[in-house]
């Protein structure tokens, strides 16, 4: 695995590997559904009334190009490192979820599937799975670990408002992992009618290569939004971590730049070392979940142990594979925050800038604290703002002791 | 000729189907779960899938779900799944009974494919039957499989069509297990009628027997199996029964192992009232 590979940008190969990561570890039933979607997919990519219709939603419906802001007053306040916040929190739904999900949709209904379902853990993409599902007409179910929906009440009834089914998932920890296992066995006995709408960059192949081709378009606007602000590329990446989509879609345009140093935040929960975190590179090792071999939380045997995020959608045992190669490779410096830090920073940047952070992103911004002080005043850093906050306060304020 | 294929040789000239009886490792607890795995062949079962417990079920229905849930609960490991069986064989001296580990692959993947083989056999297991393991990712498992004498049975679902069948059949031996419905264990059930087609399609294809899955509850279902395949595999409704015996504080009521042999010997009964050609 010490090899350099002339590119970081090729994978995955035809087999849907990146190195010994990622795959198809999927129940037979699944297959020859998952070697269509794979045809299906490689021709809509390339089809220019696909990538027109894809660009017209982002830019009418989602409102892309999103903003990349000058962060003023939080980079006066860290004194040290330039930061640029990469505003996905102002997409329509308020998250980054939605560029993926209007690719997803579109190919639905392209290969004429006529149900859609997504598993949901902060309820981001399942928000942004109901209002492209609503906006097109098909039917939605969105699995939710049952303690995912108490606390995410206010994304739930959204789901519902768009006019989706949200069914609780009651099994093992009642989290995001859980409504994955039961997404896959509903799709096991419905695959001939539904599509199947991961949220992230895992699953099987093709999902975590198509994920992330429709979330590239953050790292592709980053490129050229840096250049028309600065004149030249960003000197460092950051963006936080659950299954990595948003990692992804900022950091792939720029993996072959080699002067770009690029780090993902994973959440350390209640720390690392106490075992009750969600950081599968930091703390996990190789295994085999949900369709793809990968870094996961797991014991001995190999059975998957239960990750601790207070963010409903980083708290998953496991990460997409091409963050698990590159890790391997090293091109990518993996790191993590706690809870701790990240309530810290969701409150700061809503004092410094005025703006509410998801709890998600609110990691990748409490890396953003510890790391910019030390870097020195032309390092153009950005990070991707990849929600709102919004749907967190209940749960900030209880955290706080507030009733509200 | 492994034990799988000389049972379904033996199946043959008795000129019937085999029932192939699923019950998970350690369920509902260690020493009661030996007891019914000891006493499986005498209740009419021909061979015998040994599920092996994983936090992350993805194909199975909830009664699997649970009966794994209980297993890990009571404390079962790869080892501990690996000692019943080299218990089976020696305290019940049946070395005819082919025993399957059916599950998950990353037990196997943690363990190391080289090692796992290698201990199964040792065990005196037969050959494995994974979920989440298609041809596509089989290249790892399969050469110490053969080596180790243990026997990939793969699955075929109404999904897989001709022209993916020989992919798949590349990688089969001992049998090929066809998923009679789309879905989880223990959920629908197939037609008849649906059945017969399909065996009959996989058929044109290999050599090998086929058992037939999924949603197979009673004697007279499992009888209409036997009449186009050539076994009938029941699962969830065994580990049901397992449930059904215990009581609300999840111990063992003194007729649970009779009662799951009881509905095995209705079920075999079902399988071997069908003569066959």
């Amino acid at each position: 695995m010490s090899s350099t590979p002339n590119s970081f940008r090729t994978g995955p190969d035809e087999r849907g590997h990146f190195g010994l990561f990622g795959g198809r570890y999927v129940a037979e039933t699944l297959m020859p559904l998952i070697l269509e979607l794979e045809k299906a997919y490689n021709e809509a990519k390339v089809d220019p009334q696909f990538q027109g219709e894809l660009k017209y939603l982002l830019t009418q419906y989602a409102g892309r190009p999103s903003p990349l802001y000058f962060a003023e007053r939080l980079t006066g306040k860290l004194g040290g490192a330039k930061i640029y916040l990469k505003r996905d929190e102002l997409n329509h739904t308020g998250s980054h979820k939605i560029n993926n999900v209007l690719g997803q949709v579109l190919l639905a209904k392209r290969m004429g599937k006529t149900r859609v379902i997504a598993e949901t853990g902060a309820g981001q993409h399942g928000v942004a799975t109901a209002t492209a599902c609503a906006l097109f007409d098909i039917p939605c179910v969105v699995f939710m670990g049952s303690v995912d929906v108490e606390r995410q009440a206010p994304n739930v009834f959204r789901m519902k408002m768009l006019g989706a089914e949200v069914r609780p998932v009651t099994a093992g920890a009642s989290t995001l992992k859980d409504a994955m296992n039961e997404a896959l066995r509903d799709w096991v006995a419905t695959c001939e009618t539904t599509f199947y709408c991961i949220g992230t960059v895992a699953g099987p192949h093709p999902y975590p290569a198509m994920v992330r081709d429709f979330q590239c378009v953050i790292g592709d606007e980053v490129r050229k939004q840096m250049m028309e602000a600065e004149g030249r590329l960003p000197d460092t990446l950051v963006a936080c971590i659950g299954g990595g989509s948003n990692a992804m879609g900022l950091f792939h345009p720029f993996l072959d730049d080699q002067g770009v140093r690029i780090i993902g935040v994973e959440a350390a929960g209640r720390g690392v070392e106490t075992g009750e975190h969600a950081a599968s590179l930091t703390g996990g090792r190789p295994g085999v979940l949900h369709g793809n071999r990968t870094y996961l939380l797991q014991d001995k045997e190999g059975q998957i142990t239960e990750a601790h995020s207070i963010s409903a959608g980083l708290d998953y045992p496991g990460i997409g594979p091409e963050h698990a190669w590159l890790k391997e490779k090293g091109r990518v410096e993996y790191v993590a925050a706690t809870d701790d830090e990240a309530v810290e920073a969701f409150q700061l940047l809503c004092k410094l800038e005025g703006i509410i952070p998801a709890l998600e992103s609110s990691h990748a911004l409490a890396h953003t604290i510890k790391l910019a002080p030390s870097l020195s005043k032309d390092n153009l850093l950005v990070m991707n703002l990849s929600g709102r906050g919004d749907k967190d306060v209940p749960q900030i304020a209880e955290r706080l002791g507030v009733k509200i | 000729m492994s034990r799988i294929e000389k049972r379904f040789a033996q199946l043959k000239a008795d000129k019937r189907a085999g029932l192939v009886t699923y019950i998970t490792a350690g369920d509902p607890n260690i020493d009661v779960g030996f007891q019914i795995l000891k006493g499986l062949p005498a209740a009419g079962a021909d061979l015998i899938e040994l599920g092996m417990p994983f936090t992350d079920p993805m194909a199975d229905g909830p009664s699997i779900q649970h009966a794994g849930q209980r297993a890990l609960k009571a404390g079962i490991t790869v080892d501990a799944t690996f000692d019943m069986v080299r218990r089976f064989r020696k305290e019940t001296g049946d070395n005819d009974t082919p025993i399957l580990l059916m599950g998950y692959y990353n037990l196997i993947y943690q363990r190391g494919a080289e090692r796992f083989c290698k201990e199964a056999a040792a065990a005196g297991i037969d050959g494995f039957i994974l979920v989440d393991l298609p041809p596509e990712e089989a290249d790892e498992l399969k050469p110490h499989a053969v080596a180790n004498g243990l026997d990939t049975v793969l699955l075929t679902a109404p999904t897989t069509d001709d022209k993916r069948l020989p992919a798949v059949l590349k990688y089969a031996s001992g049998f090929v297990y066809f998923v009679s419905v789309l879905g989880i264990t223990g959920t629908k059930s197939a037609s008849e009628e649906a059945v017969r087609t399909h065996v009959e399609r996989i058929k044109r294809h290999t050599k090998l027997p086929v058992g037939v899955g999924f949603g197979i509850k009673t004697p007279d279902q499992a009888a209409a199996i036997a009449r186009h395949a050539d076994a009938a595999v029941v699962g969830s409704a065994i580990v049901d029964r397992v449930k059904a015996g215990l009581d609300d504080n999840g111990k063992a009521k003194p007729d649970l192992v009779p009662g799951v042999f009881a509905y095995i010997r209705a079920l075999a009964d079902g399988v071997r009232g069908v003569r066959k050609a």
